[in-house]
C-alpha cells in the first residue's frame, strides 16, 4: 500500500483524478450526493409517516381516558325509588331508569339553584341532557345492589353528556353547537358556569377500561371491557391451540420427516399459508366452524381458531428455525449415551430451543391481537354489551375484541367515536409494545451462540 | 347478526351438554392419571423395584397405561358427538309431518324449532317450572305450550305445533338417553384399555417403543394441519362458489361490468370493478412502496453506519408490526381529509374522503418495511466481491449499485415487490376504512372506489340470507382472491429460485 502511493506522489499529477476531476466527475460525484439523499428521504418519508400517525392516533386518543363528570348532592328518596316502601329488591326493579334519570335531574336543578348558578336560556329538558343518558342506569344498578343506600344524600360525580365531554376536550365549540340537536351555545356557556363552581370537571376515565361498548347515543359510556376480556380468551386459547400443535409439527418436519412426497406438501402449504390475505381464514372459519360445525357466532373460541390457523404458520417456521439452530453435537451426544430419537428430542433439543420458541410465539400472539378482518366475518362486530362468563363457557359467549372495537367505533357517525377508536388503539398498542419488548428482552437473555 | 346463517342450535341448550362432556372429558383424565401411577407401579412391582430388569423406564409402563385409556375414550367420544346429533334427528323425524321431511330447508327448520322447544323444556325443568314427569306428557291440545315456556323466560316466535312437541319430548327421551349411554360407553372404554394396559405390563413388555410410536403418530397429525387448513379452505370456498354459480351464470360473474347486488333479487355481480378497484389500488400502493422501499434497502445496505442501521431498521420495522387497523383508522381520519382538502378539492377531482388515493398511498406505507426488508437482505447476500471490482474499476457507490448490484439482486427484488403486491391485494382493513364502497371503473384516483376484500366482508356482515347469490357471491370472490394471491406468490418463488445467481 504504502509504496504504491510514494511511487504515486512521485509521478506526475494526472490530468484527471477522481478528487480534482473535470465537469465528468462532478456530475457523477452530483449524482452520487443525489442517490444517498434519495436514501435518506426514503427513511425519513416513512419514519416521518410513522410520526406523523402514532401522533395523530395519540393526540386524538389519549383524551379518551379523560372524561367530563358532574359532581353534586344526590338524595337517593325512597318515595320515589321504592313506591311499596318495603325495600324489597322485586318492588324496586320497577321503577326503570326513567324515573332515576327524573330524579338525578332534579337532583342537579336543586344543586345549581342552591348554588345560585343562573340556568338562563337553558330549558329544563336541556338541563337533563347535561347528564348522561347512561347515568341513570349505574345509580339504578348500583340502588338495586345495595338498598341501604336509600335514602341517603351522597355527593355523585355521574358522567356528562358526550357534548359536554367533546366541549371540555375542544371537540365542540360554539359553532358546531348552534347546528347541533343536541346541544346549544346557551348550554355551553353553562358549562361554563358550572366549572367556575366546581360541578363540572374532568376525572380519569377508568370507565373507559372496564365497561362494555354503549349505544350511538352514548358515547361517553362507551368502554371497552368486552373486548379486552375477549381478546384475553382469545389469546389464551390461541396459545392453548397453536403451542402445542405448532411445536409438534415443528419437530416431526425438523427431526423425523423422511424427505418425501408428502413433508414437500407438508412445507409448500406452510409457506403459502403464511402469504394467504387474512380475510380467506375469516371466510373458512365462517364456513367450517359456523355454518358447518354450527360454533356459535362472535364467540371468542371460533376466533380462536381462526386466529390460529393464521398463527400457525408463522409459529412453525420461527419453532423449526430454533430447532435448527441447536447444534448437531447435542444430539448426536444423547443418542451416543443410548437415548432414543425422541427422547433425545424431547429431553435435550427442545429445552434448549426453548426460549426461540417462546420468542417466536410471544410475535405471532402480538400479530393475532392485531388481526381484525376476519373477526368481522365471524360476527365479532355485533354489538355485545354484557360480559362474557368466566372460562370456560364465556369461550362460547358472544364477545368482541379490541381491533374490531376500534372499526366498529370508527364506522359510527359521532365524532365523540373516533377519540374512543383511537383511545382503544392506544390500549392496543401498549399490549403490542408490552409483547414485543418482552420477545426481545427473553431473545437478549437466553440468546445462545453455539 | 345473529340468525343470519341458519338458527344455530347452541343459544338455548348448549350450557348443558358442554358441562357433561367436560364432565365427562376431566372424568377420562383422572382415570388416565390414575393408570399412569397404577400402571408405573405395577411395572415395579412386577420386577420388585428391580428397574434394571423391566425393558423400559417406569415412567414409560404409566405413560403406556394413560394413552391406553384416554385415547381410544377420548376417540370414541369424539366419533359420538359428531354422530349423536345426526342420529337423533333420525329418530325425531318420524314425528314430522312427511312433506316437511321431504324438503331439506324445511327440515332443518323444522329440526332447530324441535330443538328450540325442547331445550325450553329442558330449561323450564331446570327452573323448577315443571316437573320432568309434566314436560314428558304435556300436550298442546291441553295446555299453551308457548306460554307457559315464556312464563319462564323462554320466548317462542310462534305458537308450538302439537307434532313440534311430540318431537320435541322424543328429542329429550333420546338426548338424555344418549347422553347418559355416552357416558357409560365412555366409561367402559377407558376403564377397559386401563385394565388392558396393566394386563400388558410385564417387565419384557416395550412400553418404550409402544408410546413412542403413538407420539410419533401426533407430531405425523399435528404436521398435516397445515395441508388440512388448505383442504378446509379450498373445500369451503369451493362449494359454496359452485352453489353461486348454480344461481348466477359464472360469465356474468367473470365479465361483468356493474356490480349493484340487491337482496330482494335482481343483482348485478359483475367482478371488473372489484377487480379494477383492487388493482387501481394495489398499483398506487406499489408505485408509493417500491421507491421507497428499495431507496430504504440500499440506504441501510450500503451507506448507513452499523450504529445508524442498528437504529433505523428496528424502527421500520415497528411499521409492519402495527395492527392494520390503525392505518386503516389513519386512513380515515387523517390521510383521507388531507388528500380531499389539500388536492381533491382544489383541482377539482372531486370531494370523497375515502378513495383509491387514500388507501393506496396507506398501504404503500405499510407495504414499505415488507419491501425493505426483503430487498435488504437480498442485497446482503450479494457477495463483497463484486462491490470490490466495481470500485477497483473506479465506479462510485451509487453506479456500484445501480450497474452492479441491483441487476444482481434483481429478480430477488421482483419476488419482494410480487409479493409485497399479493399483501396489498388481500389487504382489507386499511380498504375497508379508506377506499370507499362504490364499486366504479372510473380513472380518478380521488374517486371512492370499492375493492374485492371490501365487498367480501360487506357481504357477509349484516343480516344475510346464506341462500341468495348476492351473499354466496363473497365466496367467489374469496376464491378468485386466494388464486390471483397463490399465483403471484408461487409466481415470485419461481422467478427467484430461476433467476437467482449462484455465487460461491
Amino acid at each position: 500500500m504504502t509504496d504504491i502511493s510514494t511511487s504515486g506522489a512521485a509521478a506526475p499529477r494526472p490530468a484527471k483524478s477522481i478528487l480534482s476531476g473535470g465537469r465528468e466527475m462532478a456530475r457523477r460525484n452530483a449524482a452520487e450526493t443525489r442517490f444517498k439523499l434519495y436514501g435518506m428521504l426514503a427513511i425519513s418519508v416513512s419514519l416521518g409517516v410513522l410520526a406523523v400517525m402514532l401522533w395523530t392516533i395519540f393526540s386524538d386518543g389519549i383524551s379518551a381516558f379523560k372524561q367530563a363528570k358532574l359532581t353534586f348532592p344526590v338524595t337517593l328518596s325512597s318515595e320515589v325509588l321504592d313506591p311499596a316502601g318495603n325495600g324489597l329488591r322485586e318492588e324496586m326493579t320497577k321503577v326503570t331508569t326513567i324515573g332515576y334519570g327524573r330524579l338525578l335531574s332534579a337532583a342537579f336543578k336543586a344543586e345549581l339553584a342552591a348554588k345560585g348558578i343562573s340556568t338562563e336560556g337553558v330549558s329544563d329538558k336541556e338541563l337533563a341532557d347535561l347528564i348522561s343518558k347512561d347515568a341513570p342506569g349505574v345509580l339504578r344498578s348500583e340502588v338495586l345492589a345495595n338498598p341501604a343506600l336509600l335514602d341517603t344524600t351522597e355527593l355523585r360525580s355521574v358522567l356528562a353528556s358526550g357534548r359536554i365531554d367533546g366541549y371540555l376536550k375542544g371537540r365542540v365549540t360554539r359553532q358546531t353547537a348552534e347546528r347541533d340537536g343536541q346541544i346549544s351555545p346557551a348550554m355551553l356557556d353553562l358549562a361554563d358556569r358550572l366549572m367556575d363552581a366546581g360541578i363540572l370537571g374532568t376525572g380519569f376515565n377508568s370507565r373507559f377500561l372496564t365497561s362494555p361498548d354503549a349505544s350511538d347515543q352514548r358515547p361517553e359510556a362507551a368502554g371497552l371491557g368486552v373486548a379486552i376480556l375477549g381478546s384475553a380468551y382469545m389469546m389464551l386459547l390461541v396459545l392453548v391451540i397453536c403451542v402445542p400443535l405448532g411445536v409438534a409439527a415443528s419437530i416431526y418436519l425438523e427431526e423425523f420427516a423422511p424427505k418425501n412426497r408428502w413433508t414437500d406438501l407438508v412445507e409448500v402449504n406452510i409457506s403459502n399459508l403464511a402469504a394467504v390475505p387474512s380475510i380467506v381464514f375469516g371466510i373458512l372459519g365462517l364456513a367450517v366452524f359456523i355454518n358447518f360445525a354450527k360454533f356459535p357466532q362472535s364467540s371468542p373460541l371460533v376466533g380462536a381458531l381462526v386466529l390460529s390457523l393464521m398463527t400457525l404458520p408463522t409459529i412453525i417456521i420461527a419453532t423449526r428455525a430454533s430447532i435448527r439452530a441447536v447444534p448437531p453435537s447435542i444430539r448426536d451426544a444423547a443418542l451416543g449415551v443410548g437415548a432414543s430419537k425422541m427422547q433425545t428430542v424431547f429431553h435435550h433439543v427442545l429445552p434448549l430451543a426453548a426460549p426461540g420458541i417462546l420468542t417466536g410465539t410471544i410475535l405471532g400472539l402480538a400479530s393475532a391481537l392485531g388481526e381484525t378482518a376476519p373477526l368481522l366475518l365471524i360476527g365479532m362486530v355485533a354489538f355485545v354489551d354484557n360480559y362474557p362468563a368466566p372460562p370456560v363457557e364465556g369461550f362460547f359467549d358472544p364477545a368482541t375484541a379490541l381491533p374490531v372495537q376500534v372499526y366498529s367505533w370508527a364506522s359510527r357517525s359521532d365524532p365523540a367515536f373516533i377519540e374512543r377508536s383511537s383511545g382503544a388503539i392506544i390500549v392496543l398498542l401498549v399490549f403490542l409494545v408490552i409483547m414485543n419488548v418482552t420477545a426481545i428482552i427473553l431473545r437478549r437473555k437466553f440468546e445462545r451462540r453455539w | 347478526m345473529a340468525g343470519a346463517f341458519g338458527p344455530p342450535p347452541f343459544p338455548f341448550c348448549r350450557k348443558l351438554p358442554l358441562m357433561t362432556v367436560l364432565l365427562l372429558l376431566s372424568v377420562i383424565l383422572v382415570i388416565a392419571g390414575a393408570g399412569f401411577f397404577l400402571g408405573r407401579g405395577r411395572a415395579l412391582s412386577r420386577v420388585s423395584g428391580n428397574v434394571r430388569a423391566l425393558h423400559s423406564l417406569p415412567g414409560y409402563y404409566g405413560w403406556h397405561a394413560a394413552i391406553m385409556t384416554a385415547m381410544p375414550a377420548l376417540g370414541i367420544l369424539l366419533v359420538w358427538l359428531i354422530a349423536q346429533p345426526i342420529v337423533l334427528e333420525r329418530q325425531v323425524l318420524p314425528y314430522l309431518p312427511a312433506d316437511i321431511v321431504a324438503d331439506s330447508t324445511e327440515r332443518t327448520l323444522a329440526m332447530a324449532d324441535v330443538r328450540r322447544v325442547a331445550a325450553g323444556l329442558d330449561m323450564a325443568v331446570s327452573t323448577g317450572a315443571m316437573t320432568e314427569d309434566e314436560a314428558g306428557m304435556i300436550r298442546t291440545e291441553l295446555t299453551d305450550v308457548r306460554s307457559r315456556l315464556a312464563s319462564v323466560g323462554v320466548a317462542l316466535g310462534s305458537d308450538v305445533k302439537r307434532e313440534t312437541l311430540q318431537a320435541a319430548q322424543a328429542y329429550r327421551k333420546s338426548f338424555g338417553a344418549a347422553v347418559l349411554w355416552r357416558g357409560i360407553v365412555v366409561l367402559a372404554v377407558a376403564l377397559a384399555g386401563l385394565a388392558l394396559a396393566l394386563r400388558l405390563t410385564e417387565p419384557d413388555f416395550r412400553a418404550r417403543n409402544r408410546g413412542e410410536a403413538v407420539m410419533l403418530g401426533v407430531l405425523i397429525t399435528a404436521s398435516s394441519i397445515a395441508i388440512l387448513t388448505t383442504v378446509g379452505i379450498i373445500w369451503s370456498m369451493l362449494s359454496e362458489s359452485l352453489n353461486f354459480f348454480s344461481q348466477y351464470p359464472a360469465s356474468e360473474f367473470f365479465f361483468g361490468l356493474t356490480w349493484s347486488p340487491n337482496f330482494r333479487g335482481g343483482s348485478d355481480l359483475g367482478f371488473i370493478p372489484l377487480l379494477w378497484g383492487t388493482m387501481y389500488i394495489s398499483l398506487v400502493a406499489m408505485i408509493v412502496a417500491v421507491p421507497l422501499g428499495l431507496f430504504t434497502a440500499i440506504y441501510l445496505a450500503e451507506y448507513a453506519s452499523p450504529r445508524a442501521r442498528a437504529w433505523i431498521k428496528p424502527v421500520i420495522e415497528i411499521i409492519a408490526g402495527i395492527p392494520t387497523v390503525v392505518f386503516g383508522l389513519f386512513a380515515l381520519v387523517t390521510v383521507g381529509p388531507f388528500l380531499r382538502d389539500w388536492f381533491a378539492e382544489p383541482f377539482g377531482f372531486g370531494n370523497s374522503g375515502s378513495s383509491v388515493m387514500t388507501a393506496g398511498l396507506v398501504i404503500g406505507i405499510l407495504n414499505i418495511p415488507f419491501i425493505s426488508s426483503l430487498a435488504d437482505d437480498i442485497i446482503n447476500s450479494v457477495p463483497q466481491s463484486l462491490r470490490d471490482g466495481s470500485y477497483g474499476l473506479g465506479a462510485t457507490k451509487s453506479e456500484t449499485v445501480r450497474q452492479v448490484i441491483l441487476p444482481a439482486a434483481l429478480p430477488g427484488i421482483v419476488g419482494a415487490v410480487l409479493l409485497a403486491a399479493s399483501r396489498a391485494i388481500g389487504e382489507t382493513m386499511i380498504v375497508t376504512m379508506g377506499a370507499g364502497a362504490a364499486a366504479k371503473l372510473s380513472l380518478n384516483p380521488f374517486d371512492a372506489m370499492t375493492t374485492m376484500t371490501v365487498k367480501i366482508v360487506g357481504q357477509l356482515t349484516g343480516d344475510t340470507d346464506f341462500n341468495s347469490p348476492e351473499t354466496l357471491v363473497a365466496f367467489a370472490l374469496g376464491i378468485t382472491l386466494f388464486v390471483i394471491t397463490l399465483g403471484l406468490n408461487v409466481f415470485a418463488l419461481w422467478i427467484v429460485r430461476k433467476y437467482r445467481e449462484q455465487y460461491e
